[in-house]
């Protein structure tokens, strides 16, 4: 048994770490959240030389033919550095999808543009993760020759700017929709987090292509966002601890560093130990969409649900160590406490997923 | 990553495996569940097994030969796998006392040839039982300013004082002490790890009655107790050194996922075979959730647990992912013991032999006796300071100025 990266995973993670500590820097991430970009293109170029959109892209597609625990290396690196690109849906969900998904003629059409990030899909998977909010759903019908999309699909992951996206219709089925595609409106919703993008879309008898293989897939890529979203949390809330840590070694008050405090250390130590035992839980979700696929999905919603849980409180903990300095926009912490907040409720909020993952094991109808 | 068994794995499991079918019925009856409620008994039936296990390499493994061990090399995944095979067979495993995991450790590290041989092989196979003498009633957490003396006479010591929260002392055929043998040395330097007989005069245990209802802990008085100075394990004044690499061993054993997995099973089952109102509580949705949240929690620590032994076999030495097991292990434990007396309700309030108990009252001992588990062992507010210490490099509280 051997429960840790190979050295290949940590040679990736030691390239993506350096590079992000180089090009996502506080001021980037700054710059790019309040110009409401919600994407560095410049980054978003470093990082796809460095291959990070074609991870899960197989070779014979130009990509890198990595698995999911790749993926979720590379997801906690974004995390910490809350670098604004799109990564859960272009870079995990949407090859995927198409690359389970498609058939032989979809993967060829789609997936090397998107494996060196010249292509980006949005994924609109949210009413069959999370549940549907308002009146939003999809149905597919046949209209003519054609195959159309009808309805609203609200919150799709890595929308803005698009060149298309993957649709999950009422039924579980998924297709594929151009972005400016007749009938298809797109609407842009701000976020408290600005380093990603969410949108609707309204669809009114809009042209869409079936993904011809695509029984079951639709579970599975939502599965794969799931441990992705929660090796990013894991990132963030990981770097909230250690900005808690050095910042209470600075902060001094009646004469010594506040770090010195037990009520302060305590807190600290209450963040690493609940933040310690996540890692394992996100890297085994991410082992088992390889080896253990029938695992995947109670695997992914452990991972999901908890991380969600540990996020949310190293988030305010973490917080509250910075005194008011942690308030300010000056610390730019906040940065990581929205990522964490925006992380948790994307997919499934933590009693969703727990629901779930009490009726794949038969504990609930 | 990889979790499959290795050829070598593989092929030590199925040799645990077979031991097993050959010999379960030879295991004491009781399961780990019911045996944490009480003290370790230790009938024959007990020690026959503990020596059965020795023989065969499963529990002692690495213990050298010389000493009555297996002599095994280290190898972490291998206990692992006993562990999890006996806790498939629902099968006790190897007695954890204090003796075998702290003491025996300690004397491979500190101890001469002699004591080596001389109590290594008796305590492994039980047939020695020790108790720990290290608190007292003002050295708890600040254990270090612990004041049981002892005073050289002739070629012996002369130990006076009080230990406190002696677990087993009342079965213990020997003790494993803190005395301070330097009284003028400061606080760390002068105490010395001296091991004795609980037979020696001037010895009196008074059993603590616990909130359990079942004496586990014990006071111990010393009066003029006469121990040979060829007692003391590594050097005098060193005691505290000593001691820390025993309480390390401690910190250790308390936190363990298949403990937690066989309590987070049990209460599944009570969740599918308890109703109210005629419905499964299963059924209902607060409940579960609950439940869940506690899975995934199991889980975490259950693959924590196999990612620390991945580091450790590759030579990383103890650090943060270490340090946490004992909080949120003993700190989950108490949780689950929690989800079943809420399961069960007016039921969970039953004692002693009252009609309609269930388990034999286990989850109101366990939901006491893993409180204590919380605050034994370095309480949950050291383990914090450990970890914010050690772990993560933060200052300690500076120290008040003597009046």
């Amino acid at each position: 048994m051997d429960f840790g990266l190979s050295e290949e995973q940590e040679l990736i993670r030691d390239s993506f770490q350096g590079t992000l500590s180089r090009i996502s820097d506080l001021d980037t991430v700054r710059q790019t959240a309040e110009a409401g970009a919600s994407m560095d293109k410049s980054i978003w170029g470093e990082l796809c030389a460095l291959g990070m959109a074609g991870l899960l892209i197989g070779e014979d597609y130009g990509g890198a033919g990595l698995n999911l625990l790749e993926a979720a290396v590379v997801a906690e690196e974004l995390g910490r550095r809350v670098t604004p690109v799109p990564f859960v849906a272009s870079a995990v969900m949407a090859p995927l999808a198409i690359g389970l998904g498609g058939d032989e003629e979809q993967r060829r059409e789609w997936l090397p543009g998107m494996a060196d990030g010249s292509l980006r899909l949005g994924v609109a998977v949210s009413e069959a993760a999370a549940g549907a909010r308002e009146d939003a759903s999809v149905t597919a019908a046949s209209k003519g020759n054609d195959n159309v999309l009808n309805g609203r699909a609200l919150f799709v992951l890595d929308g803005a700017g698009a060149d298309a996206y993957v649709v999950a219709d009422g039924t579980g089925g998924l297709h594929l929709v151009r972005a400016g595609e007749s009938g298809l409106d797109t609407v842009d919703l701000k976020t408290i987090d600005r380093t990603r993008a969410i949108t609707e879309l309204r669809f009114d008898n809009t042209p869409a292509e079936p993904l011809r293989q695509g029984d079951g897939v639709l579970q599975t890529i939502i599965d794969a966002g799931r441990v992705t979203l929660a090796a990013d949390s894991l990132g963030a809330g990981e770097v909230m601890l250690q900005q808690a840590v050095d910042y209470a070694a600075e902060r001094k008050q009646f004469g010594r560093p506040i770090a010195s405090f037990q009520a302060v250390k305590h807190m600290c130590a209450e963040m690493a130990s609940e933040l310690q035992p996540c890692r394992a839980l996100v890297w085994y979700g991410a082992y088992t969409m390889e080896h253990d696929p029938g695992g995947l999905s109670l695997a992914a919603a452990f991972a999901k649900s908890h991380v969600d849980e540990v996020g949310r409180f190293v988030a305010r903990t973490a917080t509250e160590v910075h005194g008011g300095m942690g308030f300010t926009d000056l610390m730019g912490l906040h940065y990581w406490f929205k990522r964490l907040g925006v992380n948790r409720a994307y997919l499934g909020s933590p009693e969703r997923v727990r629901a779930e993952a009490a009726r794949l094991q038969g504990f609930a109808a | 990553m990889d979790l499959n068994d290795q050829t070598e794995h593989k092929v030590f499991r199925e040799e645990v495996r077979t031991f097993l079918d050959g010999n379960k019925h030879l295991a004491p009856g009781e399961s780990a569940f019911s045996f944490r409620m009480r003290p370790r008994n230790l009938a024959e039936d007990v020690r026959r097994w503990q020596g059965l296990l020795v023989d065969h390499g499963l529990t002692s493994r690495t213990i050298p030969k010389a000493y009555g061990g297996y002599g095994a090399d280290v190898d972490i995944l291998k206990s692992r796998i006993i562990a999890d095979e006996f806790f498939a067979a629902n099968v006790i495993q190897g007695l954890g006392n204090q003796g075998i995991s702290m003491l025996v450790p300690t004397m491979l590290e500190h101890g001469t040839e002699e004591q080596k041989q001389r109590y290594i092989r008796p305590t492994i196979r039980s047939e020695i039982v020790w108790c720990q003498g290290y608190s007292e009633p003002n050295a708890g957490s600040d254990l270090a300013s612990l004041t049981t003396s002892a005073t050289e006479d002739g070629d012996d010591f002369i130990i006076n004082g009080q230990k406190i929260w002696t677990s087993g002392a009342h079965i213990a055929e020997m003790i494993f002490c803190l005395v301070r043998t330097e009284p003028d040395a400061p606080k760390h330097e002068g105490i010395s790890y001296i091991v004795f007989p609980m037979d020696t005069p001037g010895i009196e245990v008074r059993p603590l009655q616990t909130m359990t209802g079942s004496p586990s802990f014990n006071e111990v008085f010393f009066t003029d107790v006469r121990v040979p100075m060829a007692n003391v394990v590594g050097n005098r004044g060193q005691g505290w050194v000593v001691a820390n690499s025993t309480l390390k061993h401690e910190r250790g054993l308390l936190g363990d996922a298949n403990r937690s997995l066989d309590s987070l099973l049990r209460v599944r089952k009570l969740l599918q075979n308890e109703s109210l109102d005629g419905r499964p509580l299963m059924e209902n949705p607060l409940f579960r959730d609950r439940f869940i949240r506690l899975q995934a929690r199991v889980q975490a620590m259950r693959l924590h647990e196999m990612r620390m032994i991945t580091e450790a076999g590759k030579g990383k030495g103890r650090g943060l992912g270490d340090m946490v097991v004992k909080l949120l292990g003993c700190e989950l434990n108490h949780q689950l013991d929690g989800l079943g007396i809420d399961i069960l309700g007016e039921i969970g309030v039953l004692y002693d032999d009252s009609p309609l108990l269930r388990d034999g009252g286990a989850w109101q001992a366990n939901f006491m006796f893993d409180l204590g588990l919380i605050i034994g062992g370095g309480t949950a507010q050291i383990q914090k300071n450990i970890i914010s210490e050690r772990g993560l490099g933060m200052p300690r509280e500076p120290k008040v100025a003597q009046a």
